[in-house]
């Protein structure tokens, strides 16, 4: 893959994404209701600044935010198969699709990238709550195998943010597909000894919950996110009485000892640059604020300082 | 008594007449009926041909959810020599949902895994209808690794609506429980073939059958969600099912054309519960055949071909 043509120059304090519309220059925040002005919001990584909430915050918007100095290089997802079963319910997958294209800018639900988090090299996937609802397709498998194929050939750590309301139903059994497969691509990561890191956001369901979203060597989580299989409505209509308060909820999985941690966005990249330098025998990192890394850096690319075992740069 | 499913009435209403016709018969023996109700025997045999034949999905989904329908149990019963049933997952509890063990196939030692749903109140109950929480599939787990450690090939029998959404299966980890099946599954260098004998409900069916060889009986299903389900979030009416039903593509045959499904083994006329001796024993043989492709390989090879296989699932669509 050419480094220069997959160069992804950062939209450093973009005051808008594309996905807002220029008049409404303030957002009311789900958590407390204050209105919040834009720049505020974006600068603050999509968290309230007054109470704390975590909003949903677009793929690119994240990476800009989490590789060194806004620069990483997006690693090209193969292709599926269009609308592979001839879906149609009130509309069609296809035009479903277009319409997702057009509201998000975006080919689909997630966003493959590779580059430094304080200097540690990283390949990194996000999905995309914002197109479908970050459903889990054959597109988004194919993202997840990429991710894995690249970290395995550069010798890395995947660092994958989950966002999903479940399978892409209009893929129907080949959504399904993805449990098994997206497996797979965790197991490549595993055999080569190259750590695995999933931050759970809001939310984070169904069939991506029980499939690569759990696998993780660490496990981490936003604050507030829905973590769950079946949804908390499903879960009522079963069982016929009222879920407790926080049920589901990032803490509530805490507790239940089924995550590592729960972290505030605005802390999560020092976290995995901790966390990643310390599975991959690292020094510790330097802090502050870190330019792109410069051409003689990424010479180090082929090079990383990966764990010995196995991990030396080539495809397996 | 036969339950009949709502798109056989007709065929209720000819088989109805042909036996109140032999009772009468039975208690005044100068009536001569035979040929009238020889004659509304074939009738029903034709409007039975005719109906299953062209099945519609959604009438898939309902043969495959027939309460007479063969379970596990069953099949275990019939197929299997000295099954001795393994419980518990050594954390929390047992799941009756799912049931497992060692047995002999064609007096070979393996390990069997399947979703009973029961076969009456009680039956269902203590099964939970078939749908595993967290510890039926760490259960599976367990077996699965007891499998791989011992060199004992694994059939799975998929037959569930679904993991169960309850309160404390979420608490306990559904959805990891599910994750590692589904990836033990893909660990295993033993052969691992799976049945897909009625329902293949979404990540309950997955933590089972990600194997070297996934049949699928003629009118069991399998998708990732239930056609309720479906039609209830895109189409706001869950009485849509029909519509979801068609769109979803869950029948055997749209799972094969697929490759998600290697094989569909042929049912009796009118469906596994009119002959369930007669689909356990085409059950057997395709298990026995897909072992037979298995056997002599390695661990390596097994695991490899298994993952090639899925990566490579959805490499082309159905055909327009
Ligand atoms: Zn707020």
């Amino acid at each position: 893959m050419n480094w220069i043509t997959n160069y992804v120059r950062p939209r450093i304090n973009s005051i808008f994404s594309r996905r807002e519309t220029p008049e409404n220059l303030w957002s009311k925040c789900d958590g407390c209701g204050t209105m919040l002005f834009h720049r505020e919001i974006s600068d603050n990584l999509n968290v309230c600044t007054s109470c704390g909430h975590h909003m949903n915050i677009t793929p690119r918007d994240r990476f800009a935010a989490l590789f060194d100095g806004g620069v990483y290089s997006e690693i090209e997802v193969p292709e599926p198969v269009a609308d592979p079963l001839h879906f149609r319910d009130s509309k069609r997958y296809p035009d479903r699709m277009k319409a997702a294209q057009k509201a998000t800018g975006e080919r689909e639900a997630m966003l493959v990238g590779t580059g430094e988090i304080g200097r540690t090299p990283i390949v990194a996937a996000a999905q995309d709550f914002g197109f479908m609802g970050g459903s889990m397709g054959m597109y988004v498998g194919n993202a997840i195998i990429a991710a894995a194929e690249e970290a395995v050939r550069l010798g890395r750590p995947l660092v994958l943010f989950s966002a999903a309301g479940g399978a892409r139903m209009q893929e129907g059994i080949l959504s399904l597909m993805q449990m098994p497969r997206t497996t797979v691509a965790v197991q490549m990561l595993k055999e080569k000894r190259l750590p695995y890191i999933v931050v759970l956001t809001h939310p984070t369901t169904g069939g991506v919950t029980a499939s690569y979203a759990m696998l993780g060597d660490v496990q981490i989580a936003e604050p507030g996110a829905l973590i769950c299989f079946a949804g908390p409505r499903v879960i009522e209509q079963t069982i016929r009485e009222k879920l407790p308060e926080g049920f589901q909820t990032a803490e509530y999985l805490l507790e239940h000892g089924m995550l590592d941690r729960v972290t505030d966005r605005r802390r999560m990249r020092d976290e995995l640059i901790v966390l990643t330098r310390m599975l991959m025998h690292m020094p510790p990192p330097t802090w502050g604020d870190l330019p792109p890394p410069g051409p003689e850096d990424r010479t180090r690319d082929d090079a990383p300082g990966a764990a010995e075992d196995g991990a030396d740069g080539t495809a397996a | 008594m036969t339950h009949y499913l709502d798109f056989e009435k007709p065929l209720a209403e000819i088989e109805g007449k042909a036996e109140e016709l032999r009772a009468m018969a039975r208690e005044n023996e100068e009536m001569d009926i035979e040929d009238e109700a020889a004659a509304l025997d074939r009738k029903a045999r034709e409007l039975l041909q005719d109906l299953y034949t062209k099945l519609s999905p959604w009438r898939k989904c309902q043969v495959a959810r027939h309460p007479d329908r063969p379970h596990c149990r069953d099949y275990v019963e019939a197929l299997f020599t000295e099954f001795t049933a393994l419980a518990g997952d050594r954390g929390f509890a047992d799941d009756h949902a799912v049931m497992g063990g060692l047995a002999r196939f064609d007096d070979m030692p393996v390990v069997v895994i399947g979703h009973e749903k029961g076969h009456d109140t009680q039956s269902r109950i203590h099964r939970n209808f078939g749908m595993a929480r967290p510890e039926g599939y760490r259960k599976a787990v367990r077996l699965m690794e007891m499998a791989d450690r011992f060199r004992l090939p694994v059939v799975t029998l998929i037959d569930t609506p679904g993991a169960y959404p309850g309160k404390g299966a979420e608490e306990r980890g559904q959805s990891e429980a599910i994750a590692r099946s589904t990836e033990k599954c893909l660990q295993i260098g033993v052969p691992l073939v799976s049945v897909v004998i009625g329902e293949g409900g979404s990540g309950g069916a997955v933590a089972f059958a990600t194997a070297n060889r996934v049949a699928m009986l003629e009118h069991s299903v399998y998708s990732v969600i239930s056609p309720e389900g479906c039609a209830s979030i895109l189409w706001k009416d869950s009485e849509k099912m029909r519509e979801a039903a068609e769109a979803l593509r869950l029948t055997a045959q749209d799972l094969y054309g697929l490759g998600v499904c290697d094989r569909i083994i042929a049912e009796p006329l009118g469906g596994a519960h009119r002959d369930p001796q007669g689909t356990i024993a085409s059950v057997g043989a395709a298990i026995a055949v897909m072992l037979k492709e298995l056997s002599g390989k390695d661990g390596a090879s097994l695991v490899e071909a298994r993952r090639k296989k899925f990566l490579k699932i959805g490499s082309k669509g159905l055909a327009a």
